[in-house]
């Protein structure tokens, strides 16, 4: 198999209302991707591209659109979409684009914009769902989540209180995050005392509606080495897709998950991925979900995740940081850059150039993930120094 | 490149202009079934990963992607979507085999645009939504733009592009699955409404309901499955961009044919390409864009197309038969689905099961689309039967 590194990674701030548009945010992002490794379009050699729903930036055929904002214009420039995993899987593209031997250098680029969704951009949601069994009874997607959060708070008799706390580690990691959208110090009591939206998930244990982009540039072995001495190599991916019929399935468990992280973990040779992996960003679109996904993730045992947030484990100073960036419920969730971010923190924290927010004692294995559809997909990404 | 990729494996449905009796799901289970039956009856269980194409808006779903695993067996499988050309996903389903992790992978597609109860308004969302859309013109117009430059830079005729259409449509007529297969004179395709001058009726598509999936193995695993794998010698796909006002192409030109096709001939190792390739499926979702894309993929000279045409050299018996099976104009434009139409055309060609309109000898074809107005992508492949 040929290796693939990491070599620059870059961002927009995360924000509620940006006032550029779509292909100014990607054209951003691109830029100090290629800026970090002082690299210009002319060394890239092909574009990976991912948003999420056409819908949010209203245009169809989006990928087509973007290419003059993301430096796809006059290259092989190709969208992925799966559904709010796209931010993580855009990578897992560009893998596929690098390691075939295709191609030697790779621009990942993702992009969101949810503002121009007038009111706001849950209505598009309503369309996600099976047009003849599920969309006549108008549901929400927060509804189903909360469907999922209530079930999995019941198999292992968590409370609201303990899922609450996953939404505090984050913001206030988000803190240091200097793109960061929604960082806050926030207790459990501000968590459980926010606007009940669906019970229950209330207004704090959910991600903001953002707008963003971030990008990341992949080499294979030869060019990365004489790029740069510290390339973040990518050393597993996964990527695996469940039933559409949800209503069919336990959610207390996301078996997606567990056969994504399981390819990526083969790939990369991680036998023992708990005592393994140095730092985690699973995704956190609901404090819930992060803790879901470290079970699922194989990173922590099932019922067992609560107990060892409280005893400090995912803390920045304990022995498996999880969502140092703050992840989504901290920085924003710009969805298909929120995922990209995520994989761009892993790029800084292995290099050691995350700043106020770096984890202590040299981490050399991380793990990025992101989840989407019907609660039904999961793609994940291990990189090593 | 470390290994080489085939298709082992061809399945289709549909193709019809209405298909009430059907949902899309039902038409790729239909697909998927005959696909993996052709590759030996292999259980979708052992298949590595899925990769399927589509367009959100096409279908009235936000995130299409949910529900792609379902009918295709892929439930708790490797799956993503490519919002693009199907023939862009089938490109991803190889590059994933010649990382060398994956062994089989299937590239599926469907169009199902009779539910669509107005396609250009769909398509109008693809259009800048500064500068063009507000005009809230017909998308078709740049096609109309784009014809007219065309013929003025290249001299060819208004009537050579007609010919395509007589072609391509009596083509179709030896097709089973073409729809639009008829026998035209030059005065039907000429005096037809226009749609945008010098872009008639005639001189575009028509829509199709169909499904199409095939299944893609590494050399290994394809010599095991069958003894007539086609392969994939080289692929190639590029970019310009949607927006009229900064295309770095004239109107008039399809450089993203020649991007795509030089990454194609490339890795196939072709440098004559009028020579090498024996028969070409070539996008032809107006007229125009069929003399265009042959010019800008290197099968004849610039501006030689309308001349080759009426010669006889694109036609079935001629030096490179071009849409034998009668091409998006004779059997319908499959809108997502349309690139794996062609390649399930040539790997049907050169497996020698094209039946009626079967061309003798051929071991190399070429298969292009191009994503339609008012994009610029396209895609470029070419496949062998040779060892």
């Amino acid at each position: 198999m040929r290796k693939v590194a990491m070599v620059g990674a870059g961002m927009t701030k995360f924000v509620r209302r940006a006032l550029e548009t779509p292909k100014e945010l990607s054209y951003e992002a691109a830029k100090t991707t290629l800026d970090s490794c002082g690299l210009s379009l002319d060394d890239v050699d092909c574009v990976a591209h991912g948003t999420a729903p056409d819908a949010f930036d209203g245009i169809h055929q989006n990928g087509e659109y973007m290419t003059c904002g993301s430096g796809g214009w006059n290259k092989p420039s190709m969208r992925v979409f799966v559904g709010g995993a796209t931010g993580v899987h855009a990578i897992v593209h560009g893998w596929h684009h690098v390691a075939s031997g295709m191609f030697d250098t790779c621009l990942v680029v993702c992009e969101e914009k949810m503002s121009s969704a007038m009111p706001h951009a849950q209505g598009f949601f309503l369309t996600i769902f099976d047009s003849i069994t599920e969309r006549a009874l108008q549901p929400n997607l927060l509804w189903i989540f909360a469907l999922e959060m209530n079930r999995y708070m019941e198999r292992y008799g968590y409370t609201k209180e303990d899922m609450a706390l996953a939404a505090v580690n984050n913001k206030r990691n988000g803190l240091k995050h200097p793109a960061s959208q929604f960082a806050d110090e926030v207790s459990v009591e501000d968590v459980i005392n926010s606007e009940m939206l669906a019970y229950p998930v209330s207004r704090l244990d959910v991600s903001p509606v953002s707008d963003g982009a971030a990008a990341v540039l992949l080499a294979a072995e030869p060019v990365a080495r004489r790029l740069t001495d510290k390339p973040v190599w990518l050393e597993g991916v996964g990527w695996n897709l469940d039933t559409a019929y949800w209503a069919t399935r336990d959610l207390s468990y996301p078996r997606y998950l567990d056969k994504a992280a399981r390819m990526a973990y083969e790939m990369a040779g991680i036998r023992e991925p708990d005592k393994q992996i140095d730092i985690a960003e699973p995704y956190d679109p609901f404090d819930y979900k992060a803790l879901h996904h470290m079970e699922g993730l194989q990173l922590s045992p099932r019922g067992k995740t609560v107990e060892l947030l409280r005893d400090g484990h995912f803390g920045m100073d304990g022995n498996m940081p999880m969502c140092p960036s703050g992840g989504l419920l901290g920085v924003g969730n710009p969805i298909a850059a929120a995922g990209t971010m995520k994989v761009c923190e892993l790029y800084w924290q292995l290099r050691g150039e995350a700043g106020e927010r770096q984890v202590p004692g040299n981490p050399r294995l991380g793990l990025a993930q992101a989840w989407g559809d019907l609660m039904q997909v999961s793609s994940v990404v291990v990189a090593g120094i | 490149m470390s290994k080489r990729v085939a298709i082992v494996g061809i399945g289709y449905s549909g193709f019809r202009t209405t298909s009430t009796d059907v949902s899309y799901r039902e038409m790729i289970y239909e697909a998927a079934t005959k696909c993996y039956e052709d590759a030996g009856g292999i259980h979708p269980q052992s298949i590595d990963s899925f990769v399927a194409s589509s367009e959100d808006f096409m279908e009235g779903i936000s995130i299409a992607d949910e529900y792609v695993p379902d009918q295709l067996g892929a439930v708790l499988k490797p799956v993503q979507s490519i919002a693009g050309d199907s023939l862009q996903g089938l490109a991803s389903a190889m590059m994933q085999i010649k990382t060398g992790e994956l062994d089989l992978v299937t590239a599926s597609a469907f169009s199902k645009v009779s539910n669509l109860s107005s396609y250009e308004n769909v398509l109008a969302y693809a259009t800048d939504p500064v500068y063009v859309r507000p005009f809230q013109e017909n998308p078709y117009f740049i096609a109309g733009l784009e014809m007219n430059r065309y013929l003025y830079e290249t001299g060819t005729t208004r009537e050579q592009c007609a010919k395509v259409v007589v072609k391509n449509r009596y083509n179709a007529l030896k097709n089973p699955v073409a729809v639009y297969g008829s026998k035209l004179d030059l005065d039907d395709i000429l005096s037809a409404p226009p749609l945008c001058e010098p872009l008639g009726e005639f001189d575009k598509s028509g829509h199709l309901d169909g499904a199409i999936v095939l299944l893609l193995a590494s050399e290994d695993k394809a010599k095991e499955l069958t003894d007539k794998p086609i392969w994939i010698e080289g692929i190639g796909w590029a970019t310009d961009t949607p927006n009229l006002d900064s295309r770095t192409d004239t109107l008039g030109g399809a450089l993203y044919a020649e991007l795509a096709g030089k990454k194609a001939y490339s890795m196939a190792g072709i440098n004559t390409p009028y020579n090498e390739i024996d028969f070409a499926e070539i996008d032809d979702t107006f007229s125009y864009k069929e003399l265009q894309h042959l010019e800008a993929l290197k099968l004849c000279g610039p501006g030689e197309a309308g001349e080759l045409l009426e010669l006889g050299s694109f036609a079935p018996a001629g030096d490179l038969p071009v849409n034998v099976s009668g091409g998006s104009l004779g059997i319908g434009y499959l809108h997502e689905a349309n690139g794996l139409q062609k390649v399930l055309e040539t790997v049907m060609q050169l497996r020698g099961e094209a039946g009626p309109r079967q061309l003798e000898d051929v071991e190399t074809g070429l298969a292009f689309a191009w994503r339609g107005v008012p994009t610029t992508t396209g895609t470029a492949i070419v496949l062998s039967n040779k060892g």
